[in-house]
């Protein structure tokens, strides 16, 4: 699953402490004359004084910054990612992303609709309050609140019953097999905190001030929040009573956040040594990264996949030339678009080898990845994508219009342009029409396209996430308007089932179903590369959110 | 007087209001907020719910009326990108963008006049000609490549000066900051005003040059010639005063477009100006600070417009004779 992952390993440690100590007798055997003993003895207090302060401080920039720092405000991946190093969940997830107690050291199912939560002792928040049953009341009641960005995680919890101090029910209004994996993402908060600071609510947008959270934390995370001036930077400093010091002793005592937008600027703030970690380098820039004697790169595949969707809905396409006849609603139209696409092409000329193609629209980390079937993509053969065409009806193909984002994947604009004249091969004459997230996003959950690129990440880490959202009928983002009751009935009904060996074989099933009708075009997930100085030391996540409690500086 | 002081404001105003209804309209094509807003876990009712509480939903014509009449009482709404009063961003990245548009105003002058005196005066040398090839470049060179230009030359080869960001600011009043008081500020300024600078420094010193060749040959300097003055005080007394009428006019009206322009240098450089901040508003579709930051430039030009034209009535008696007829 983590391929290419270099474990980095470093064979000269402390250099430059080691070369220090041995230099200085020899330098003063040297010196003669009161001067040079003058500007010895300066330079002496300055190396004596600096380890005494010395703070092992990481600085690092990635494109964006985090849009707020209430972790139920805004549901986006670098705001979550600044949030779990400040806030702690119930649950948590370890770099394999396996769950692991965090501030719950256990749990377990009392009835259908009851989980029990047995709460960490001895924890206390950034401001010094201790961490109790009632902050998590208080989380899941905050966190469901109208304003909440995070009420999808929560929606299911519709009471809280605190046993005592350090136990706590939550109560379902239907059995939820995946709460758990759910409750990652709901960040506790301090009760009293936020009573005090008037934050009692995530940040509404209607509101004309900013609310107290926005740029003020206290979690119960490895590190507190000591400046935050968004888009400039944002300075984190260790938090020296953290409860899991003990199993993840990083070194890290300072973490100063920069934004930089633009790409070469961030790779030059790399190349100079202004910054010792890159989460975002570009592609074509990892070869030079890798170069520099002082930096390396790290690399996994992420969780997210890229794959076209076509509207299979829909009576007539509103881009083509095929009237009367929605071509994409034969089978055989999208399994010969599929067939037509070299994918190696891409892996190797668009994505530079950062890419692993796929025949699932899901990657392998994702609960229920059915390896089997993401390992049989067709291979590529444009003479029998032509004969399935024609065996469709369209030996001439057709013409259509790609909607295509142009700045939220890698490459995403390249990968569309190579298809447009892999397409063309087989007769199907593509329109490429390429814009901003912005504008590209809207016209999926719109319902306003025909034929677009989506990258879909899955949050829960459980396939129901994907099905519930992109092959339900009712799917928020389910552009290809497929409807096939028996998708439906397994979805819903996976929502509820407790027994997970039960739950397995439907998510098998409904995988089995849509690779056989092609409902999605997969291409390939997203591999993630991240640019950092050889002294630093850290795993990688597969959802691209770096963890500084791992992280250890030379 | 002030009756034409009164007519321009008035005019000012105008010309406001229809920037800012523009501006509106365009919104219309720059995408939708709510997905960078929302999760996309939202279900399309909460969207829906957002988009009818923001009112993004009502016509162009009710949400600029809203805008209009929410800027008077003086609030900006709240940024969406940020979730913090667009009044206070603004207030916070004012500062940035004046230093650098003042830094390079002054570099602009400050190279360009000399430069341009030089190769006004000694035309056919080789350095002339080579200033005045470099300063093609200046002009012809996009400004990213040469912000990129200089990052790689002075942080990446050379480590001399920093690739990204303001250096340590120090607070001065409110949200007031500066670089200009710390070692790393200075540091820092350096080449995001220079990148800035090179336009407005090339037109400086073209305009110099041209002057003082057409000054040069006028009648009243080949009488100070003849009266046996100096050449340096020919060239410096009588040539260049004259010359430098023109000067102060493009550099009053540049640093209208310095301001407003300094989105590129800001962005390549990551100065945490109001550049930098529209232009990442535009990515997001933040609604708010596109409408602020689009009357808050057009309020800039118009004020030094006003004060251009004000000046021209100070200096040139002419110009009053001919409003006293036309009033009168």
């Amino acid at each position: 699953m983590y391929l290419h992952s270099r474990a980095p390993k470093h064979t000269i440690s402390n250099v430059f402490i080691i070369s220090e100590d041995e230099n200085q007798p020899r330098e003063e055997a040297n010196m003669r004359g009161f001067i040079f003993k003058g500007i010895f003895v300066v330079f002496l207090a300055c190396v004596m004084v600096t380890p005494a302060t010395a703070e092992n401080v990481l600085r690092w920039a990635s494109q964006g910054d985090p849009l707020t720092y209430d972790p139920h405000s805004a549901n986006e991946s670098p705001t979550i990612g600044a949030s779990t190093q400040v806030y702690e969940a119930l649950i948590n997830r370890n770099w394999k992303l396996e769950k692991e107690p965090s501030l719950a050291v256990s749990w377990k199912i009392v009835n259908p609709t009851t989980w029990e939560f047995k709460l960490r002792k001895g924890v206390s928040f950034h401001d010094g309050t201790p961490f109790t049953a009632e902050d998590v009341a208080f989380t899941v009641k905050r966190a469901n609140g109208e304003t909440s960005e995070f009420r999808n995680y929560i929606k299911s919890v519709v009471e809280t019953k605190i046993i005592d101090d350090y136990t706590i029910q939550l109560i379902t209004s239907g059995p939820n097999p995946i709460l758990p994996d759910q409750l990652t993402y709901v960040f506790i908060m301090s009760k009293k905190w936020c009573e005090k600071h008037g934050v009692m609510e995530a940040t509404s947008f209607k509101d004309k001030e900013e609310t107290y959270a926005v740029r003020h934390a206290n979690g119960t995370g490895p590190f507190m929040l000591q400046l935050r001036e968004p888009d400039i930077k944002t300075i984190l400093v260790k938090n020296p009573n953290w409860w899991g010091l003990k199993q993840n002793p990083h070194n890290i005592d300072k973490i100063i956040y920069t934004p930089i937008t633009n790409a070469a600027t961030r790779v030059a703030a790399l190349l100079s040594g202004e910054i010792d970690f890159l989460l975002d380098p570009p592609l074509q820039d990892l070869g030079r990264i890798k170069k520099n004697p002082d930096l390396k790169v790290q690399q996994t595949a992420q969780i997210r996949t890229i794959f076209y969707g076509v509207d299979q809905g829909i009576k007539e396409l509103r881009s083509s030339n095929i009237k009367g006849k929605n071509p994409f609603k034969d089978p055989r139209v999208r399994k010969a678009m599929h067939m037509a696409i070299d994918i190696d092409a891409i892996h190797k000329k668009v994505m530079r080898g950062m890419s692993v193609p796929a025949n699932v629209m899901t990657p392998p980390g994702v609960h229920g990845y059915p390896e089997d079937l993401d390992k049989q993509r067709p291979p590529y053969n444009p003479e029998k994508a032509k004969k399935l065409l024609a065996e469709a009806g369209y030996p001439n193909g057709f013409e259509v219009s790609l909607d295509c984002p142009n700045n939220r994947y890698n490459n995403d604009e390249k990968i569309c342009q190579a298809t447009v004249g892999m397409l063309g091969k087989i007769g199907i004459n593509v329109n490429l029409v390429a814009q901003p997230k912005t504008l590209h996003f809207p016209k999926i959950t719109g319902r306003k396209t025909d034929f677009y690129m989506l990258g879909w990440g899955v949050a829960t880490l459980d396939s129901h996430y994907v099905f519930t959202y992109l092959l339900d009928s009712e799917g928020p983002w389910n552009g290809s308007m497929y409807h096939n009751p028996r998708v439906d009935e397994l979805t819903r009904a996976m929502e509820v089932e407790m027994d997970l060996g039960k739950r397995d074989k439907m998510i098998r099933e409904v995988w089995e179903i849509i690779t056989e009708e092609q409902v999605y075009i997969p291409l390939h997930h997203q591999v993630i590369a991240w640019g950092m100085s050889k002294r630093l030391e850290m795993p990688m996540e597969p959802n691209d959110q770096p963890q500084f409690r791992w992280a250890r500086l030379k | 007087m002030i009756l034409y002081v009164l007519k321009r404001v008035f005019q000012a105003a105008g010309v406001m209001l229809f920037v800012a209804f523009i501006s509106f309209v365009l919104f219309n094509y720059v995408g939708d907020p709510v997905n960078n807003m929302v999760g996309q876990e939202a279900t399309i009712e909460d969207r829906e719910a957002l988009r009818e509480r923001l009112g993004l939903n009502d016509p162009v014509v009710v949400q600029f009326s809203r805008f209009v009449a929410h800027a008077l009482e003086g609030h900006f709404g709240i940024s969406y990108r940020l979730q913090r009063p667009v009044k206070d961003l603004i207030a916070e990245r004012l500062p940035a963008t004046l230093e650098l548009v003042f830094t390079s105003a002054i570099l602009a002058l400050a190279l360009g006049i000399p430069l341009g005196i030089y190769t006004g005066l000694h035309r056919d040398t080789w350095l002339s000609r080579l200033i005045l090839s470099s300063s093609l470049a200046g002009v012809s060179l996009p400004t990213f490549v040469i912000g990129i230009l200089l990052i790689y030359v002075f942080s990446v080869s050379l480590n001399l000066l920093p690739s990204y960001g303001r250096g340590e600011v120090v607070k001065i009043t409110g949200s007031w900051t500066t670089g200009f008081l710390t070692a790393s500020g200075w540091k820092a300024i350096i080449l995001p005003s220079i990148t800035l600078c090179l336009y407005q420094l090339t037109l400086i010193l073209r305009i110099v040059r041209s002057e003082m060749m057409e000054v040069l040959l006028t009648d009243y300097i080949k009488f100070a010639r003849a009266r046996g003055l100096t050449d340096r005080a020919i060239n410096f007394g009588h040539a260049l005063k004259n010359t430098l009428v023109p000067v102060i006019t493009v550099t009053g009206l540049q640093i209208g477009s310095l301001i407003a322009f300094s989105i590129i240098t800001e962005t390549v450089f990551q100065w945490p100006g109001m550049g930098f901040l529209f232009i990442q508003a535009v990515h997001f579709a933040d609604v708010p600070i596109m409408a602020a930051y689009m009357v808050l430039v057009a309020l800039f030009f118009v004020i030094i417009n006003l004060i251009v034209d004000l000046l021209y009535f100070v200096v040139d008696p002419r110009l009053r004779i001919e409003r006293t007829v036309t009033i009168g």
